[in-house]
């Protein structure tokens, strides 16, 4: 470095700072998207290179991202179905029209709420968990050894989150949707003095298959953003213990983050 | 088994041949021209103080890293030229016990030692049973299958992450720093292990070790580093006689008065040194 870089102006380091930010940034989302693009290269080539992605390891995360996930997510889905009739109650009765309140909670269950809040609930179970275990496999040179051994690591610890959570979280949004409207719909019943019955007609006879398309491949593409933001925060672990919390709690941040944003451009360009 | 003699050694063939190896992290140069090989069935130690690029090098070895320039032949075969399969092939062949023994905590001993034969064999599991316990039996942890990784000791963990090394009948086989963190006894164990792989399975051994000991009582030869440079490759006998002050320092434990440069220890004071490094 020259007499003149190293007198740089405070001004000029703090772009220096942000152009190197940003490159981190860069690379970061370019790394995400080769782990996204080996993870496919392996489950779809993996059989022809002589290392399939195996089912077993597959349904093993499925049953710990989906199925251990199903009693948190349908209390999740029921109270905040009934919150969405309580709050929509209340605004229909300004202008009287709270007979109408079915239409604005089927809407903004199936469209909004249940792949939302899923998300959430995946990403801080079970993104947390995997940033978790890859950052100690790390520490612990466990992946060093896979590597060694001839197995690919993204193969064999990628591949099968991903195609779980792929899988998994839109399973977990459509129960979420079909427990979200009951909350909703006991609520409603309730407070309205109309029947289940009558109530689930309402949200039928305005529900389209489109909005609940809508909800569910928001959620694939919450499912891929877990995996990987995940994966790379475990992946880039340094420094022992405290290290792997740093990831965990930034692979949760982020991924939320990613989440809420996701949805905002997904609304925005498939709503308009 | 007595050792071979030098000349028997030279005679037999390569199986790892580095040629001008150079490899930076960041801009730092930690391998600084790397020449050496290891012949078949021989025990090769890699020696070096704290920082002297050993561990460095054993990665490189192990084709876990890429180095900025340099080739590095494995079994015959150039690293570089490789592609993803053959790369993949090849290191079916080449077992690594690694110095915290990296077993899968989330698996039994039996279950990480069979991970191998079920990833790249069709082997039934009975077969794989037979094959992890045969393997148990050679690193003297006979029964411990059902054990996970955190029931067992220091030295157990180290032998079990042998068995895992050598359960594809790797033709050569590495170890990091086998002795770190194991008293005198295990560790002595460790390396008559060693030596008994070598002389029963003719494998050919590369050990990253700082342990005098147990370096001179295993190594066909030494090859000893000091910052990303190689000081010396020779038997041990001949390395404990040469007459370089460097690695007689280094053999015999004698701190050496560094010559304080003033000019160095301001940049360091400054932080100076540290914009030089930055990427």
């Amino acid at each position: 470095m020259s007499e003149q870089e190293a007198e740089q102006s405070p001004v000029a380091k703090k772009i220096e700072d942000v152009g190197r930010t940003t490159l981190i940034g860069v690379s970061e989302i370019g790394y995400c998207a080769s782990l996204i693009w080996e993870s496919l290269y392996w489950a779809f080539m993996g059989k022809s290179m002589g290392q399939p992605v195996r089912l077993q390891s597959v349904f093993a995360q499925m049953m710990e991202t989906g199925i251990r996930a199903i009693p948190i997510v349908a209390m999740l889905a029921v109270t905040v179905g009934m919150m969405l009739a309580i709050q929509g109650i209340y605004t229909m009765r300004i202008f009287g029209a709270e007979s109408h309140v079915t239409i604005g909670i089927a809407f903004s269950v199936v469209r909004e709420f249940a792949p939302l809040i899923t998300g959430i609930l995946v990403a801080g179970r079970s993104g947390s968990a995997l940033a978790a275990r890859i950052g100690i496999m790390n520490i612990n040179q466990e992946v060093d050894a896979l590597s060694v051994m001839g197995i690919n690591p993204v193969r064999f610890l990628v591949a099968p989150a991903l195609l779980a959570m792929v899988i998994m979280v839109p399973c977990l949004t459509f129960f979420s949707d079909v427990i979200g409207l009951l909350g909703a719909g006991i609520y409603v019943s309730l407070d309205l003095g109309v029947s289940l019955a009558a109530y689930w007609d309402q949200v039928f006879e305005w529900l389209r298959v489109d909005d609940v398309m809508h909800g569910l491949g928001k959620s694939v593409l919450f499912a891929i953003l877990i995996a990987v933001i995940g994966v790379a925060n475990g992946a880039g672990v340094r420094g022992g213990a405290e290290g792997v919390g740093k990831v965990t709690t930034r692979a949760v941040v982020q991924s939320i983050s990613a989440i809420v944003l996701t949805d905002m451009l997904f609304a925005f360009m498939v709503t308009r | 088994m007595t050792k071979p003699t030098e000349a028997e050694l030279l005679a037999r063939p390569k199986v790892i041949e580095v040629e001008d190896l150079v490899t930076h992290y960041g801009e730092r140069m930690i391998l600084k021209g790397i020449s050496m090989d290891v012949r078949e069935g021989e025990i090769m130690v890699i020696m070096g103080g704290s920082g002297s690029g050993k561990s460095t090098l054993l990665r490189h070895l192990m084709s876990l890293e890429h180095a900025t320039s340099g080739t590095m032949k494995l079994l015959g075969k150039n690293i570089a030229d490789l592609g993803l399969k053959d790369t993949y092939a090849l290191r079916r062949k080449i077992g690594v016990a690694f110095q915290g023994g990296a077993l899968f905590s989330s698996m039994t001993v039996g279950e990480n030692i069979k991970l191998p034969l079920r990833e790249h064999t069709d082997l039934d599991e009975f077969t794989m049973d037979i094959m992890a316990r045969m393997k148990l039996e050679v690193v003297d942890l006979a029964g411990f299958e059902d054990l996970t990784p955190s029931e067992l000791s220091g030295g157990m963990l180290k032998r079990a992450a042998v068995a895992r090394a050598i359960i594809m009948d790797p033709k050569l086989l590495f170890f990091d720093e086998p002795s770190a963190g194991l008293d005198p006894v295990v560790a002595a164990q460790l390396d008559e292990l060693i030596l008994r792989l070598r002389d029963a399975m003719g494998m050919s051994i590369v050990v990253v070790t700082h342990e005098l000991d147990s370096a001179f009582r295993i190594a066909d030869r030494i090859t000893m580093l000091d910052h990303g440079h190689i000081l010396m490759i020779d038997t041990p006998e001949k390395m404990k006689n040469c007459d370089n002050t460097r690695i007689q320092n280094l053999l015999n434990r004698r701190i050496e008065e560094e010559e304080l440069d003033p000019d160095a220890y301001l940049r360091r004071l400054t932080g100076e040194d540290r914009q030089h490094e930055r990427p």
